[in-house]
Order: structure tokens, then sequence, then C-alpha cells
């Protein structure tokens, strides 16, 4: 059973891959995912409180009392939200402006509390850090990616940028939330197809 | 009987809960006083300059630069100060009132001398976008405050006042009244003190 660090840094890449893989945290992923920039926002703030989490708990795993353990994790996950919060309020004011309300809703994202759990509370410190980058990573891809689709069909620009020109017609129904349910499906599927 | 705790567990329990609330309460409050300055500025930046702009339109001065601070109870006021036609004689402040998502900030311009709004505008709101967002978004509803005294309670037309609520945002229109009415309230309180800062922009 003994996996190597790296195996558990790239399973996070594609084979746990989330939203995809573990279909977690899903409420984020189809709220921010209006335009790549937004996208990869969201999931680097993810990754940061990911990695944060994952440290302190497996530092603190057998300090934790397993009766209050996740008590201690939320207390855990909601300072480094916080964190987050205030810095990118303080450095990046803008997309905090668009991200807004899924920036404390990170809190309750089940990955992160998911790799808290699973992961991190039975794991040491090493492979909790190659697991938290891992998944955040591929979180980040993700959202970028889903953010990048629905940016290009939905707005006709590519991270900010035009690309069919002005005669473009947009296809707003993709920057709504049922778009992002077709197209983290259909983007579901073609994964599949690799398999 | 068994029990279902025994003491030493629930002490530690009690313990472990209790360091890591207090270190995350130290950590954050840190990080909050550390912050705060720079995220006032970029607010300021962000979304009160552009707001301050838009209704001090035409003030020979940079407003945000003009700015002065006065004590109203435990708040400190910001004022930002419009220089039209060669005299300090417009300010704008912020105030707030409850919306259908939350606080609702509203920038509120009044002219000293003849104690009327000279302009609002929604600065940060949590408001459904297409209806209470409309507030920000419509310049025809931020319009219709222009003129209206200062020294007078704003309300919509249902509640018997001059203000054409937006509609299907009944609670936000009402929400952005209610703001104005206590800009009303702050300035009829700050009055002298708001007058003696203005002379200073005068000399």
């Amino acid at each position: 059973m003994a996996k190597t660090i790296t195996q558990e840094f790239t399973k996070g890449l594609w084979a746990e891959i989330p939203p995809f893989r573990l279909v977690l945290g899903l409420c984020p992923v189809l709220g921010v995912t209006t335009t790549m920039e937004n996208g990869i926002g969201m999931g680097l703030a993810t990754t940061f409180v990911l990695l944060c989490s994952n440290i302190l708990v497996s530092a603190l795993r057998n300090i934790i009392p397993p009766k209050v353990r996740i008590a201690c994790f939320i207390i855990i996950i909601a300072t480094f939200v916080i964190v987050v919060e205030l810095v990118m309020q303080a450095y990046a004011y803008p997309l905090f402006l668009e991200l807004g309300l899924f920036i404390p809703l990170i809190v309750v994202n089940c990955i992160v509390l998911g790799r808290a759990e699973a992961f991190a509370s039975k794991n040491g410190l090493l492979p909790s850090i190659a697991d938290g980058l891992g998944i955040g990573i591929g979180f980040t891809l993700s959202l970028a990616a889903l953010g990048g689709v629905r940016e290009v069909l939905g707005t006709g620009t590519f991270y900010g940028a035009s690309v069919f020109g002005p005669s473009f017609q947009p296809f707003t129904f993709m920057i709504q939330a049922p778009g992002a349910f077709v197209c983290l499906g259909l983007m579901l599927c073609i994964m599949n197809l690799f398999e | 009987m068994e029990r279902l705790f025994n003491m030493r567990e629930l002490i530690k329990m009690v313990v472990v809960l209790t360091v890591l609330a207090a270190f995350s309460g130290g950590l954050l409050a840190g990080l909050r006083n550390g912050t705060a300055a720079q995220i006032e500025k970029q607010q300021l930046e962000f979304v009160k300059g552009p707001a301050i702009k838009k209704i001090l339109e035409g003030a020979s001065n940079d407003p945000i630069a003009d700015r002065f601070k006065i004590l109203d109870g435990d708040i400190e006021r910001s004022f930002f100060v419009g220089i039209f036609d060669g005299k300090a004689n417009t300010v704008a402040f912020e105030s707030s009132g409850k919306g259908y998502g939350g606080d609702l900030g509203l920038m509120v311009a009044v002219n000293l001398v003849t104690e009327k709004i000279v302009g609002i505008e929604v600065t940060t709101h949590s408001e459904t976008p297409g209806l209470g967002a409309m507030s920000k978004d419509d310049p025809a509803f931020a319009a219709q405050f222009k003129g209206f005294s200062i020294n007078e309670p704003v309300k919509v037309t249902n509640d018997g006042g001059q203000v054409n609520a937006i509609s299907g945002a009944t609670i936000t229109s009402r929400a952005v009244c209610k703001a104005a009415t206590d800009a009303g309230n702050v300035y009829q309180k700050l009055k002298p003190q708001l007058s003696e800062k203005i002379k200073e922009f005068n000399k």
C-alpha cells in the first residue's frame, strides 16, 4: 500500500483529479468558472488552504482527539480561509470582488475537509504535503480548463482577450450554472474516453 | 454503568480545542490589524474611489486626496471634499442600509450651502444580479435622489416618498433610501465639526 511521494502528488493530477474524479466541491466549481481568470484565482486560493490545512492536520494528527477531530479540522481550515480572504482583499481586490462570496465558502468545500479527514489525519507530513499540492494543482487545472471553455463559448474571450472578433454572438447559456453542469459532464465524458 | 467520556479524554479535548481556537484567533487578529490599512486603500481605489469621482464629477480637486475624518461616537467617518467654482462646498461620505443580501454601502454627496443631495452611488453590496444590483448598475435609479433635501427622510413611492423603486427589488430600493436618510442624520449630527473642517479648505 505504501505509495511514493511522487505517486501521492501525481494522483491529484489525473487519477483522482477534482472535481472530475472526486466529484466533490461542485458549488464553487459551478459558481466561479465563468472566466479562466476566476477559475485560476479560486483554484490557487483553494490550493493554499488545502496545502496549509493538510500540513497542520498531519502535524497535529497525534494530538487531536479523535472525538473532536472534525471541529479541530474546521478551525484549522477556517483560519486559513480567512487568511486567504484578508490577503486577497489587501493585494488582489478586483479578484476578491469577482470571487466574493465563494472565498468564505472554501471552508465548507468538501475537498479540503475530505483530504484532511481521509488523508492528512492518517499520513505523515511529506505525503500530506504532496497530496495537498497534487489535489490543489489538479483542482486549479480543472477550474482553469472549465473556466477557459466556458469563457471562450460564453463570452468569446480567452483570458480576457477576444478570440472570435466583434461579430461573435456569445453563447450565454455557457456562463450560467446549467451550462457549467453540461460543460463539466462533457469534459468528464471526454476524460473517460481516454481511459 | 459505562461513562461516555473518561475524565482524561475530556480534559484533553477541551484543552486541544481551546488552544487551537485561541491560536487561530490570535493569528487572525494580528493579520487583520496588519492588512486593515492596505484593505482600506484598495477599497478606496476600486470601490469608493470610482463612486466618489462619479458623484463629485467636475470638482477641480482630487476628492480622494482631500479627505478628512471625523469621530462620530465610536466610529470614524471619512469625508471627501469636492471643490466647485473655487469653493469647497460639497462633501461625500458613506452610509449604509440593510439590503436583501446584507449591508449595502452608499456614497452620498451633499452640497453644504443648499443642503441638497448632489448625487448618490452604491458602493459595496451583495444584492441579486439583475434585480437589487441594478441599484448600482442603473444610473437612472441613483439620478432620482439628486436634489432631495438632506434634512428630510427619503422614501420609496410605496411608503409615501418620491423614489420609484426598482421593480422586483423593493427591499434594495428601501435600503438605499434608508442609507440616504441615515446620511442625513449623520450630516445633522456632525454639521458643526464639518463646517469647521471645511473652513480649512476655503482659506
